[in-house]
Protein backbone atom coordinates (compact mmCIF):
# COMPACT_ATOMS: atom_id res chain seq x y z
CA UNK A 1 0.00 0.00 0.00
CA UNK A 2 0.91 3.44 -0.85
CA UNK A 3 2.36 5.68 1.90
CA UNK A 4 0.00 8.19 1.35
CA UNK A 5 -3.23 5.88 1.11
CA UNK A 6 -1.85 4.23 4.63
CA UNK A 7 -1.75 7.41 6.01
CA UNK A 8 -5.33 8.12 4.52
CA UNK A 9 -6.91 5.14 5.60
CA UNK A 10 -5.03 5.69 9.22
CA UNK A 11 -6.98 9.30 9.63
CA UNK A 12 -10.02 7.46 8.75
CA UNK A 13 -10.05 4.94 10.97
CA UNK A 14 -8.90 7.53 13.81
CA UNK A 15 -12.10 8.49 14.32
CA UNK A 16 -14.23 4.74 15.09
CA UNK A 17 -10.52 4.16 17.11
CA UNK A 18 -11.19 7.22 19.36
CA UNK A 19 -14.93 6.41 20.22
CA UNK A 20 -14.06 3.16 21.12
CA UNK A 21 -11.33 3.45 23.60
CA UNK A 22 -13.02 6.73 24.37
CA UNK A 23 -16.17 4.92 25.67
CA UNK A 24 -14.25 1.95 26.86
CA UNK A 25 -11.99 4.48 29.49
CA UNK A 26 -15.45 6.15 30.04
CA UNK A 27 -17.59 3.34 31.07
CA UNK A 28 -20.91 4.86 30.98
CA UNK A 29 -24.05 2.18 29.85
CA UNK A 30 -25.27 3.43 27.15
CA UNK A 31 -28.73 2.07 27.68
CA UNK A 32 -29.10 3.98 31.31
CA UNK A 33 -31.22 6.56 30.67
CA UNK A 34 -31.13 9.94 32.91
CA UNK A 35 -34.59 11.95 32.30
CA UNK A 36 -32.40 14.89 34.19
CA UNK A 37 -30.08 15.27 31.76
CA UNK A 38 -31.63 15.03 28.43
CA UNK A 39 -29.94 16.48 25.43
CA UNK A 40 -26.75 18.20 27.48
CA UNK A 41 -24.27 19.13 24.46
CA UNK A 42 -20.87 18.55 25.38
CA UNK A 43 -19.78 18.00 29.10
CA UNK A 44 -17.07 16.25 30.94
CA UNK A 45 -19.24 13.40 32.61
CA UNK A 46 -20.70 12.87 28.86
CA UNK A 47 -18.21 13.94 26.39
CA UNK A 48 -20.33 13.93 23.30
CA UNK A 49 -24.05 14.80 25.41
CA UNK A 50 -27.25 12.59 26.15
CA UNK A 51 -29.79 11.94 23.71
CA UNK A 52 -33.48 12.51 24.11
CA UNK A 53 -33.45 9.76 26.63
CA UNK A 54 -30.52 11.34 28.34
CA UNK A 55 -28.36 8.21 27.66
CA UNK A 56 -24.82 8.69 26.80
CA UNK A 57 -24.05 9.30 23.40
CA UNK A 58 -20.30 8.39 22.82
CA UNK A 59 -21.47 4.87 24.64
CA UNK A 60 -24.44 4.24 22.39
CA UNK A 61 -21.97 5.28 19.26
CA UNK A 62 -19.28 2.81 20.63
CA UNK A 63 -21.88 0.10 21.02
CA UNK A 64 -23.71 1.23 17.21
CA UNK A 65 -19.80 0.51 15.91
CA UNK A 66 -19.39 -2.55 17.38
CA UNK A 67 -22.30 -3.56 15.89
CA UNK A 68 -21.69 -2.28 12.63
CA UNK A 69 -18.34 -4.51 12.71
CA UNK A 70 -19.78 -7.44 13.42
CA UNK A 71 -22.60 -7.61 11.66
CA UNK A 72 -20.27 -6.94 8.71
CA UNK A 73 -17.89 -9.11 9.70
CA UNK A 74 -20.56 -12.36 10.05
CA UNK A 75 -22.28 -11.37 6.46
CA UNK A 76 -19.24 -11.60 4.64
CA UNK A 77 -17.59 -14.53 6.40
CA UNK A 78 -21.23 -16.37 5.84
CA UNK A 79 -22.28 -15.03 2.91
CA UNK A 80 -18.76 -15.48 1.58
CA UNK A 81 -18.87 -19.28 2.68
CA UNK A 82 -21.95 -19.72 1.07
CA UNK A 83 -21.24 -18.14 -2.32
CA UNK A 84 -17.96 -19.82 -2.38
CA UNK A 85 -19.00 -23.47 -2.01
CA UNK A 86 -21.97 -22.30 -4.41
CA UNK A 87 -19.90 -21.05 -6.95
CA UNK A 88 -16.92 -23.82 -7.03
CA UNK A 89 -19.49 -26.09 -7.40
CA UNK A 90 -21.57 -24.88 -10.10
CA UNK A 91 -18.40 -24.07 -11.89
CA UNK A 92 -16.59 -27.50 -11.41
CA UNK A 93 -19.63 -30.06 -11.99
CA UNK A 94 -21.34 -27.42 -14.56
CA UNK A 95 -24.41 -28.97 -16.28
CA UNK A 96 -27.77 -29.01 -14.97
CA UNK A 97 -26.60 -27.83 -11.77
CA UNK A 98 -24.52 -25.22 -12.76
CA UNK A 99 -27.87 -23.79 -15.21
CA UNK A 100 -30.09 -23.90 -12.13
CA UNK A 101 -27.90 -22.18 -9.54
CA UNK A 102 -26.94 -19.65 -11.62
CA UNK A 103 -30.09 -19.15 -12.73
CA UNK A 104 -31.40 -18.58 -9.32
CA UNK A 105 -28.24 -15.87 -8.97
CA UNK A 106 -29.34 -14.44 -11.94
CA UNK A 107 -33.12 -13.70 -10.09
CA UNK A 108 -31.55 -12.69 -6.62
CA UNK A 109 -29.65 -9.99 -8.87
CA UNK A 110 -32.55 -8.95 -10.76
CA UNK A 111 -33.56 -6.69 -7.68
CA UNK A 112 -31.17 -3.69 -6.07
CA UNK A 113 -29.81 -4.88 -3.26
CA UNK A 114 -30.77 -3.01 -0.70
CA UNK A 115 -34.68 -3.17 -1.97
CA UNK A 116 -34.56 -6.88 -1.55
CA UNK A 117 -32.75 -6.70 2.12
CA UNK A 118 -35.36 -4.56 3.13
CA UNK A 119 -38.16 -6.73 1.76
CA UNK A 120 -36.69 -9.97 3.42
CA UNK A 121 -35.85 -7.72 6.68
CA UNK A 122 -39.19 -6.99 6.95
CA UNK A 123 -41.06 -9.85 5.69
CA UNK A 124 -38.68 -11.98 8.77
CA UNK A 125 -39.35 -9.31 11.30
CA UNK A 126 -37.50 -7.27 13.38
CA UNK A 127 -33.44 -8.22 15.12
CA UNK A 128 -30.29 -8.84 14.48
CA UNK A 129 -30.35 -12.78 13.42
CA UNK A 130 -33.04 -11.74 10.45
CA UNK A 131 -31.04 -8.84 10.04
CA UNK A 132 -27.66 -11.01 8.92
CA UNK A 133 -30.35 -13.67 7.67
CA UNK A 134 -31.78 -10.43 4.99
CA UNK A 135 -27.89 -9.54 4.53
CA UNK A 136 -26.28 -12.58 3.88
CA UNK A 137 -29.34 -13.97 0.94
CA UNK A 138 -28.72 -10.92 -1.15
CA UNK A 139 -24.52 -10.56 -0.19
CA UNK A 140 -23.42 -14.50 -1.38
CA UNK A 141 -24.42 -13.93 -5.10
CA UNK A 142 -21.37 -11.64 -5.93
CA UNK A 143 -19.35 -14.53 -3.85
CA UNK A 144 -20.74 -17.43 -6.53
CA UNK A 145 -20.49 -15.55 -9.34
CA UNK A 146 -16.86 -14.78 -8.93
CA UNK A 147 -15.48 -17.91 -7.65
CA UNK A 148 -17.63 -19.90 -10.24
CA UNK A 149 -15.90 -17.92 -13.04
CA UNK A 150 -12.49 -18.30 -11.44
CA UNK A 151 -13.22 -21.85 -10.72
CA UNK A 152 -14.04 -22.65 -14.88
CA UNK A 153 -10.90 -20.88 -15.61
CA UNK A 154 -8.58 -23.12 -13.35
CA UNK A 155 -10.64 -26.32 -14.47
CA UNK A 156 -8.28 -27.10 -17.64
CA UNK A 157 -5.30 -25.89 -16.04
CA UNK A 158 -2.37 -28.79 -15.93
CA UNK A 159 -1.73 -28.95 -12.64
CA UNK A 160 -5.60 -29.23 -11.60
CA UNK A 161 -5.73 -32.10 -14.28
CA UNK A 162 -2.67 -33.91 -13.14
CA UNK A 163 -4.62 -33.67 -9.70
CA UNK A 164 -7.09 -35.19 -11.01
CA UNK A 165 -6.02 -37.65 -13.14
CA UNK A 166 -3.98 -38.65 -9.71
CA UNK A 167 -7.29 -39.07 -8.28
CA UNK A 168 -7.22 -36.25 -5.77
CA UNK A 169 -11.47 -36.12 -4.86
CA UNK A 170 -13.00 -32.94 -5.44
CA UNK A 171 -12.79 -31.32 -1.93
CA UNK A 172 -9.11 -32.15 -1.81
CA UNK A 173 -8.59 -30.19 -5.46
CA UNK A 174 -11.25 -27.37 -3.98
CA UNK A 175 -9.35 -26.75 -0.70
CA UNK A 176 -5.79 -27.26 -2.30
CA UNK A 177 -5.78 -26.36 -5.01
CA UNK A 178 -8.46 -24.43 -6.61
CA UNK A 179 -8.99 -22.06 -3.35
CA UNK A 180 -5.16 -21.01 -2.95
CA UNK A 181 -5.49 -19.93 -6.61
CA UNK A 182 -8.91 -17.65 -6.61
CA UNK A 183 -8.72 -15.92 -3.41
CA UNK A 184 -7.20 -12.74 -4.48
CA UNK A 185 -10.35 -11.60 -6.56
CA UNK A 186 -12.40 -13.13 -3.68
CA UNK A 187 -10.14 -10.91 -1.09
CA UNK A 188 -11.18 -8.18 -2.83
CA UNK A 189 -14.83 -8.70 -3.48
CA UNK A 190 -15.16 -9.24 0.69
CA UNK A 191 -13.51 -6.38 1.41
CA UNK A 192 -16.26 -3.97 -0.90
CA UNK A 193 -18.89 -6.60 0.03
CA UNK A 194 -17.79 -5.38 3.99
CA UNK A 195 -18.29 -1.55 3.01
CA UNK A 196 -21.64 -2.38 1.20
CA UNK A 197 -23.10 -4.71 4.39
CA UNK A 198 -21.72 -1.96 7.35
CA UNK A 199 -23.69 0.55 4.64
CA UNK A 200 -26.66 -2.14 4.30
CA UNK A 201 -26.80 -3.13 8.34
CA UNK A 202 -27.14 1.08 9.17
CA UNK A 203 -29.70 1.29 6.51
CA UNK A 204 -31.73 -1.04 7.17
CA UNK A 205 -31.90 -0.14 10.77
CA UNK A 206 -32.67 3.62 9.66
CA UNK A 207 -35.65 2.33 8.01
CA UNK A 208 -36.91 0.67 10.89
CA UNK A 209 -36.48 -3.18 9.80
CA UNK A 210 -33.10 -3.89 11.31
CA UNK A 211 -31.75 -3.00 15.20
CA UNK A 212 -34.73 -2.09 17.20
CA UNK A 213 -34.84 0.34 20.32
CA UNK A 214 -33.17 0.29 22.75
CA UNK A 215 -30.14 -1.08 21.34
CA UNK A 216 -27.96 1.10 19.81
CA UNK A 217 -26.97 1.19 15.48
CA UNK A 218 -25.35 3.26 13.84
CA UNK A 219 -28.69 3.56 11.29
CA UNK A 220 -31.13 3.82 14.54
CA UNK A 221 -29.10 6.67 15.66
CA UNK A 222 -29.26 8.51 12.58
CA UNK A 223 -32.87 7.95 12.61
CA UNK A 224 -33.07 9.33 15.92
CA UNK A 225 -31.17 11.88 15.76
CA UNK A 226 -33.14 12.81 12.45
CA UNK A 227 -35.97 13.40 14.24
CA UNK A 228 -34.08 16.00 16.71
CA UNK A 229 -32.38 17.50 14.14
CA UNK A 230 -33.76 21.20 14.80
CA UNK A 231 -33.03 20.57 18.53
CA UNK A 232 -29.24 19.47 18.62
CA UNK A 233 -27.92 18.34 15.09
CA UNK A 234 -25.23 16.73 16.63
CA UNK A 235 -27.01 13.60 17.41
CA UNK A 236 -27.79 13.12 13.41
CA UNK A 237 -24.07 14.38 12.76
CA UNK A 238 -21.89 12.27 14.88
CA UNK A 239 -23.31 8.72 14.15
CA UNK A 240 -22.92 9.46 10.30
CA UNK A 241 -19.39 10.62 10.57
CA UNK A 242 -18.64 7.68 12.29
CA UNK A 243 -20.06 5.18 9.87
CA UNK A 244 -18.68 7.63 7.24
CA UNK A 245 -15.15 7.71 7.98
CA UNK A 246 -15.66 3.47 9.14
CA UNK A 247 -16.56 2.75 5.30
CA UNK A 248 -14.45 5.12 3.77
CA UNK A 249 -11.22 2.86 5.64
CA UNK A 250 -12.97 -0.30 4.18
CA UNK A 251 -13.74 1.16 0.85
CA UNK A 252 -9.50 2.37 0.85
CA UNK A 253 -8.53 -0.88 2.09
CA UNK A 254 -10.19 -2.84 -0.66
CA UNK A 255 -8.67 -0.29 -3.31
CA UNK A 256 -5.99 -0.65 -2.16
CA UNK A 257 -5.88 -4.32 -1.96
CA UNK A 258 -7.15 -4.11 -5.34
CA UNK A 259 -3.81 -1.89 -6.85
CA UNK A 260 -1.43 -4.36 -5.14
CA UNK A 261 -3.12 -7.72 -6.62
CA UNK A 262 -3.78 -6.43 -9.90
CA UNK A 263 0.08 -5.42 -10.09
CA UNK A 264 1.11 -8.88 -9.37
CA UNK A 265 -0.93 -10.15 -12.08
CA UNK A 266 0.07 -8.26 -14.62
CA UNK A 267 3.89 -8.48 -14.08
CA UNK A 268 3.50 -11.97 -13.83
CA UNK B 1 -29.12 -11.05 -37.66
CA UNK B 2 -29.17 -7.65 -35.03
CA UNK B 3 -32.84 -7.56 -35.01
CA UNK B 4 -32.57 -11.06 -34.01
CA UNK B 5 -30.38 -10.46 -31.32
CA UNK B 6 -32.61 -7.58 -29.86
CA UNK B 7 -35.28 -9.94 -30.00
CA UNK B 8 -33.34 -12.79 -27.76
CA UNK B 9 -32.02 -10.69 -25.23
CA UNK B 10 -35.93 -9.54 -24.92
CA UNK B 11 -37.23 -12.63 -24.91
CA UNK B 12 -35.04 -13.87 -22.32
CA UNK B 13 -36.16 -11.00 -20.26
CA UNK B 14 -39.04 -13.16 -19.83
CA UNK B 15 -38.11 -15.84 -17.65
CA UNK B 16 -36.13 -13.02 -15.56
CA UNK B 17 -39.42 -11.31 -14.51
CA UNK B 18 -40.75 -14.46 -13.60
CA UNK B 19 -38.42 -15.51 -11.40
CA UNK B 20 -38.96 -11.99 -9.69
CA UNK B 21 -42.11 -12.44 -9.51
CA UNK B 22 -42.09 -16.14 -7.77
CA UNK B 23 -39.21 -15.02 -5.20
CA UNK B 24 -42.03 -12.24 -4.22
CA UNK B 25 -44.68 -14.57 -4.53
CA UNK B 26 -42.69 -16.39 -2.06
CA UNK B 27 -42.04 -13.38 0.47
CA UNK B 28 -45.34 -13.36 1.82
CA UNK B 29 -44.56 -17.06 3.20
CA UNK B 30 -41.32 -15.89 4.81
CA UNK B 31 -43.47 -14.13 7.65
CA UNK B 32 -42.64 -16.36 10.69
CA UNK B 33 -45.49 -18.48 11.91
CA UNK B 34 -49.31 -17.61 10.53
CA UNK B 35 -48.96 -13.94 8.75
CA UNK B 36 -52.66 -13.73 9.71
CA UNK B 37 -51.64 -13.96 13.49
CA UNK B 38 -48.65 -11.08 12.33
CA UNK B 39 -51.18 -8.78 10.98
CA UNK B 40 -54.22 -9.37 13.58
CA UNK B 41 -52.63 -10.52 16.85
CA UNK B 42 -53.63 -13.22 18.58
CA UNK B 43 -56.23 -11.79 20.41
CA UNK B 44 -57.88 -11.26 17.18
CA UNK B 45 -61.70 -12.82 16.73
CA UNK B 46 -61.75 -15.59 14.35
CA UNK B 47 -64.46 -14.46 11.81
CA UNK B 48 -62.08 -10.85 11.00
CA UNK B 49 -59.07 -13.67 10.96
CA UNK B 50 -61.06 -16.47 8.72
CA UNK B 51 -61.69 -13.14 6.97
CA UNK B 52 -58.02 -12.07 5.95
CA UNK B 53 -57.00 -15.83 5.08
CA UNK B 54 -59.68 -15.57 2.34
CA UNK B 55 -58.66 -12.05 1.17
CA UNK B 56 -55.16 -13.29 1.22
CA UNK B 57 -56.06 -16.81 -0.15
CA UNK B 58 -53.96 -18.37 2.59
CA UNK B 59 -57.27 -21.03 2.96
CA UNK B 60 -55.62 -22.41 -0.34
CA UNK B 61 -52.92 -25.30 -1.26
CA UNK B 62 -49.92 -22.96 -2.05
CA UNK B 63 -49.91 -24.03 -5.50
CA UNK B 64 -53.12 -23.04 -5.95
CA UNK B 65 -52.32 -19.41 -4.67
CA UNK B 66 -48.99 -19.10 -6.80
CA UNK B 67 -51.47 -20.22 -9.61
CA UNK B 68 -53.97 -17.51 -8.64
CA UNK B 69 -51.03 -15.20 -7.69
CA UNK B 70 -49.04 -15.31 -11.10
CA UNK B 71 -52.58 -15.00 -13.52
CA UNK B 72 -53.78 -11.84 -11.36
CA UNK B 73 -50.33 -10.08 -12.03
CA UNK B 74 -51.23 -10.97 -15.70
CA UNK B 75 -54.87 -9.65 -15.42
CA UNK B 76 -54.09 -6.66 -13.19
CA UNK B 77 -55.24 -8.05 -10.12
CA UNK B 78 -52.18 -7.64 -7.81
CA UNK B 79 -54.43 -7.49 -4.98
CA UNK B 80 -56.02 -5.72 -2.10
CA UNK B 81 -54.14 -3.75 0.19
CA UNK B 82 -54.81 -4.48 3.63
CA UNK B 83 -54.94 -0.98 4.88
CA UNK B 84 -57.20 1.04 2.38
CA UNK B 85 -59.06 -1.84 0.85
CA UNK B 86 -57.93 0.01 -2.38
CA UNK B 87 -56.21 -2.38 -5.33
CA UNK B 88 -52.58 -2.60 -4.84
CA UNK B 89 -52.00 -1.82 -8.49
CA UNK B 90 -54.12 1.40 -7.95
CA UNK B 91 -52.01 2.61 -5.34
CA UNK B 92 -48.78 1.75 -7.07
CA UNK B 93 -49.73 3.97 -10.26
CA UNK B 94 -50.33 7.09 -8.38
CA UNK B 95 -46.86 6.99 -6.87
CA UNK B 96 -44.72 6.06 -10.14
CA UNK B 97 -44.49 9.67 -11.55
CA UNK B 98 -42.82 11.20 -8.26
CA UNK B 99 -40.58 8.15 -8.47
CA UNK B 100 -39.56 8.50 -12.19
CA UNK B 101 -38.75 12.12 -11.65
CA UNK B 102 -36.68 11.62 -8.70
CA UNK B 103 -34.63 8.95 -10.11
CA UNK B 104 -34.71 11.09 -13.80
CA UNK B 105 -33.60 14.11 -12.57
CA UNK B 106 -30.47 12.18 -10.16
CA UNK B 107 -29.38 9.95 -12.92
CA UNK B 108 -29.20 13.18 -15.28
CA UNK B 109 -27.18 14.99 -12.09
CA UNK B 110 -24.49 12.58 -12.25
CA UNK B 111 -24.11 12.37 -15.58
CA UNK B 112 -23.88 16.22 -15.94
CA UNK B 113 -21.43 16.09 -12.83
CA UNK B 114 -19.61 12.57 -13.38
CA UNK B 115 -18.62 13.12 -16.89
CA UNK B 116 -16.56 16.23 -16.93
CA UNK B 117 -14.92 15.29 -13.93
CA UNK B 118 -13.72 12.37 -15.26
CA UNK B 119 -12.75 14.14 -17.95
CA UNK B 120 -10.69 16.89 -15.82
CA UNK B 121 -9.50 13.92 -14.05
CA UNK B 122 -8.18 11.89 -16.55
CA UNK B 123 -6.54 14.65 -18.72
CA UNK B 124 -4.58 15.91 -15.62
CA UNK B 125 -3.88 11.94 -14.54
CA UNK B 126 -1.32 11.82 -11.45
CA UNK B 127 -1.57 15.34 -10.45
CA UNK B 128 -3.63 17.53 -7.83
CA UNK B 129 -6.57 17.85 -10.10
CA UNK B 130 -6.89 13.97 -10.70
CA UNK B 131 -6.52 13.55 -6.76
CA UNK B 132 -9.21 16.28 -5.80
CA UNK B 133 -11.44 14.79 -8.23
CA UNK B 134 -10.76 10.69 -7.21
CA UNK B 135 -11.29 12.34 -3.34
CA UNK B 136 -14.51 13.80 -3.95
CA UNK B 137 -15.73 10.08 -5.88
CA UNK B 138 -14.26 8.09 -2.62
CA UNK B 139 -16.51 10.46 -0.39
CA UNK B 140 -19.16 10.02 -3.03
CA UNK B 141 -19.40 6.07 -2.71
CA UNK B 142 -18.64 5.67 1.07
CA UNK B 143 -21.20 8.75 2.46
CA UNK B 144 -24.46 6.83 3.37
CA UNK B 145 -27.38 8.38 1.72
CA UNK B 146 -29.45 8.26 5.08
CA UNK B 147 -26.93 10.62 6.19
CA UNK B 148 -26.09 12.65 3.10
CA UNK B 149 -29.71 13.72 3.39
CA UNK B 150 -30.37 15.04 6.65
CA UNK B 151 -26.75 16.62 6.47
CA UNK B 152 -27.74 18.39 3.23
CA UNK B 153 -31.31 19.01 5.14
CA UNK B 154 -29.56 20.59 7.88
CA UNK B 155 -27.49 22.61 5.81
CA UNK B 156 -29.66 24.09 3.03
CA UNK B 157 -32.93 24.07 4.23
CA UNK B 158 -32.67 24.76 8.15
CA UNK B 159 -29.56 26.45 8.27
CA UNK B 160 -29.49 28.74 5.34
CA UNK B 161 -33.44 28.49 4.53
CA UNK B 162 -32.66 28.43 0.68
CA UNK B 163 -34.67 25.34 0.11
CA UNK B 164 -37.78 23.16 1.19
CA UNK B 165 -37.08 20.47 3.85
CA UNK B 166 -39.07 17.72 2.67
CA UNK B 167 -42.49 17.00 0.75
CA UNK B 168 -42.76 17.70 -3.46
CA UNK B 169 -45.16 20.59 -3.48
CA UNK B 170 -42.63 23.67 -3.19
CA UNK B 171 -40.44 24.76 -5.97
CA UNK B 172 -37.23 23.27 -5.14
CA UNK B 173 -38.10 20.83 -3.56
CA UNK B 174 -36.50 18.23 -5.77
CA UNK B 175 -33.40 19.79 -5.27
CA UNK B 176 -31.89 17.74 -2.17
CA UNK B 177 -33.40 14.75 -2.80
CA UNK B 178 -32.09 14.44 -6.25
CA UNK B 179 -28.35 15.48 -4.77
CA UNK B 180 -29.13 12.68 -2.21
CA UNK B 181 -29.94 10.65 -4.89
CA UNK B 182 -27.48 11.15 -7.58
CA UNK B 183 -24.04 11.57 -5.25
CA UNK B 184 -23.40 7.58 -5.47
CA UNK B 185 -24.23 7.56 -8.98
CA UNK B 186 -21.75 10.66 -9.98
CA UNK B 187 -18.79 8.85 -7.76
CA UNK B 188 -19.35 5.83 -9.58
CA UNK B 189 -19.66 6.83 -12.66
CA UNK B 190 -16.57 9.26 -12.65
CA UNK B 191 -14.34 7.19 -11.48
CA UNK B 192 -15.26 4.84 -14.74
CA UNK B 193 -15.41 7.70 -16.98
CA UNK B 194 -11.37 8.41 -15.95
CA UNK B 195 -10.35 5.01 -15.88
CA UNK B 196 -12.25 4.05 -19.37
CA UNK B 197 -10.91 7.70 -20.92
CA UNK B 198 -7.82 7.39 -19.85
CA UNK B 199 -7.62 3.49 -21.12
CA UNK B 200 -9.35 4.42 -24.45
CA UNK B 201 -6.25 7.15 -24.26
CA UNK B 202 -3.50 4.87 -24.95
CA UNK B 203 -5.35 1.98 -27.43
CA UNK B 204 -3.64 1.61 -31.38
CA UNK B 205 -6.61 3.85 -32.67
CA UNK B 206 -6.02 7.08 -30.39
CA UNK B 207 -2.37 6.54 -31.09
CA UNK B 208 -2.88 6.44 -35.23
CA UNK B 209 -5.45 9.47 -34.69
CA UNK B 210 -2.57 11.18 -32.59
CA UNK B 211 -0.02 10.36 -35.93
CA UNK B 212 -2.36 11.47 -37.93
CA UNK B 213 -2.30 15.06 -36.53
CA UNK B 214 -5.39 15.81 -35.57
CA UNK B 215 -5.67 18.05 -32.68
CA UNK B 216 -5.95 16.58 -28.42
CA UNK B 217 -8.97 17.97 -28.14
CA UNK B 218 -10.04 16.82 -30.88
CA UNK B 219 -8.98 13.37 -30.08
CA UNK B 220 -9.95 13.27 -25.84
CA UNK B 221 -13.75 14.04 -27.04
CA UNK B 222 -13.96 12.89 -30.37
CA UNK B 223 -12.02 9.66 -30.88
CA UNK B 224 -11.59 8.77 -27.47
CA UNK B 225 -14.60 9.46 -26.20
CA UNK B 226 -16.69 6.99 -28.17
CA UNK B 227 -14.30 4.02 -26.91
CA UNK B 228 -14.39 5.37 -23.71
CA UNK B 229 -18.51 5.24 -23.70
CA UNK B 230 -19.01 1.51 -23.77
CA UNK B 231 -18.04 0.86 -19.99
CA UNK B 232 -19.61 4.08 -18.77
CA UNK B 233 -22.84 2.79 -20.19
CA UNK B 234 -22.64 -0.42 -19.38
CA UNK B 235 -21.44 0.54 -15.29
CA UNK B 236 -24.60 3.18 -15.89
CA UNK B 237 -26.92 0.68 -16.03
CA UNK B 238 -25.06 -1.69 -13.23
CA UNK B 239 -26.15 1.30 -11.01
CA UNK B 240 -29.47 1.63 -11.99
CA UNK B 241 -30.62 -0.67 -9.57
CA UNK B 242 -28.59 1.07 -6.58
CA UNK B 243 -30.68 4.19 -7.63
CA UNK B 244 -34.03 2.74 -7.51
CA UNK B 245 -32.77 0.69 -4.17
CA UNK B 246 -31.49 3.98 -3.30
CA UNK B 247 -34.43 5.89 -4.06
CA UNK B 248 -36.45 3.94 -1.31
CA UNK B 249 -34.13 5.10 1.50
CA UNK B 250 -34.28 9.17 -0.01
CA UNK B 251 -37.88 9.17 -0.43
CA UNK B 252 -37.80 8.19 3.13
CA UNK B 253 -35.29 10.97 4.51
CA UNK B 254 -37.24 13.67 2.14
CA UNK B 255 -40.63 12.55 2.77
CA UNK B 256 -40.62 12.00 -1.27
CA UNK B 257 -44.18 10.27 -2.16
CA UNK B 258 -42.70 8.03 -4.64
CA UNK B 259 -42.71 4.08 -4.59
CA UNK B 260 -39.90 4.06 -2.16
CA UNK B 261 -41.91 5.71 0.19
CA UNK B 262 -44.62 3.72 -0.32
CA UNK B 263 -42.56 0.71 0.17
CA UNK B 264 -41.63 1.95 3.12
CA UNK B 265 -45.09 2.63 4.66
CA UNK B 266 -46.83 -0.69 3.60
CA UNK B 267 -43.80 -2.28 5.49
CA UNK B 268 -44.59 -0.31 8.89
CA UNK B 269 -47.94 -1.29 8.57
CA UNK B 270 -47.44 -4.88 7.55
CA UNK B 271 -49.37 -4.39 4.53
CA UNK B 272 -47.66 -7.47 2.78
CA UNK B 273 -49.96 -7.28 -0.43
CA UNK B 274 -48.65 -3.29 -1.26
CA UNK B 275 -45.02 -4.63 -0.33
CA UNK B 276 -45.26 -7.22 -2.65
CA UNK B 277 -46.11 -5.06 -5.17
CA UNK B 278 -43.73 -2.76 -4.68
CA UNK B 279 -40.95 -4.58 -4.35
CA UNK B 280 -42.32 -6.46 -7.74
CA UNK B 281 -42.92 -3.02 -9.80
CA UNK B 282 -39.34 -1.39 -8.36
CA UNK B 283 -37.69 -4.81 -9.43
CA UNK B 284 -39.16 -5.03 -12.93
CA UNK B 285 -38.10 -1.38 -13.62
CA UNK B 286 -34.70 -2.53 -12.88
CA UNK B 287 -34.82 -5.66 -15.21
CA UNK B 288 -36.60 -3.30 -17.73
CA UNK B 289 -33.93 -0.87 -17.35
CA UNK B 290 -30.86 -3.47 -17.68
CA UNK B 291 -32.50 -4.77 -20.95
CA UNK B 292 -32.66 -1.42 -22.44
CA UNK B 293 -28.80 -0.74 -21.77
CA UNK B 294 -27.96 -4.45 -23.00
CA UNK B 295 -29.48 -3.07 -26.08
CA UNK B 296 -27.97 0.70 -25.91
CA UNK B 297 -24.35 -1.70 -25.58
CA UNK B 298 -25.24 -3.53 -28.40
CA UNK B 299 -25.63 -0.76 -30.57
CA UNK B 300 -22.59 0.98 -29.37
CA UNK B 301 -20.55 -1.21 -29.39
CA UNK B 302 -20.68 -3.66 -32.91
CA UNK B 303 -18.42 -6.07 -31.38
CA UNK B 304 -21.15 -7.40 -28.53
CA UNK B 305 -23.03 -8.32 -31.52
CA UNK B 306 -21.03 -11.92 -32.23
CA UNK B 307 -21.66 -13.65 -28.89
Amino acid sequence: MSKSSLKLVLFCLSLPVLVLLLALFNGLDGHAIDLDAVLTGMNSSHLLGTDALGRDVLARLSEGLQLSLSVGITVVLLGGMIGISIGMLAGWIGGWLDALLMRFADIVLSFPGILLAIALAAMLGPGVENLVLALVAVGWVGFARLSRVQVLSFKSVPFVEAAIANGSSAPYIAIRHLLPNIAAPLLIEASFGLAAVIIGEAGLSFLGVGVQPPDASLGTMIREGTRLMLVSPALVIWPGLVLFSLVMAVNLLGDALRDKLDVRMDSK
Amino acid sequence: MFGQIVLTRILQAIPTLLGVATLVFFLLHLVPGDPVDALLGETAMPADREALRIALHLDQPILYQYGSYLSGLFSGDWGTSLVDHRPVLERIIERVPATTQLALVSLLLAVVLALPLGYWAARHAGKSQDVAAMGFSLIGVSIPNFWLGPILMLIFAVGLGWLPVSGMDQPGSMILPAITLGTALAAILSRMARSSWLEAMSMDATRTARAFGISEQRIWWRHAARLAAVPVVTMFALQLGAVLGGAVITETVFDWPGLGLLTIEAIQRRDYPLVQGCVLIIASFYVLANLAADLLGLWLDPRQRNV
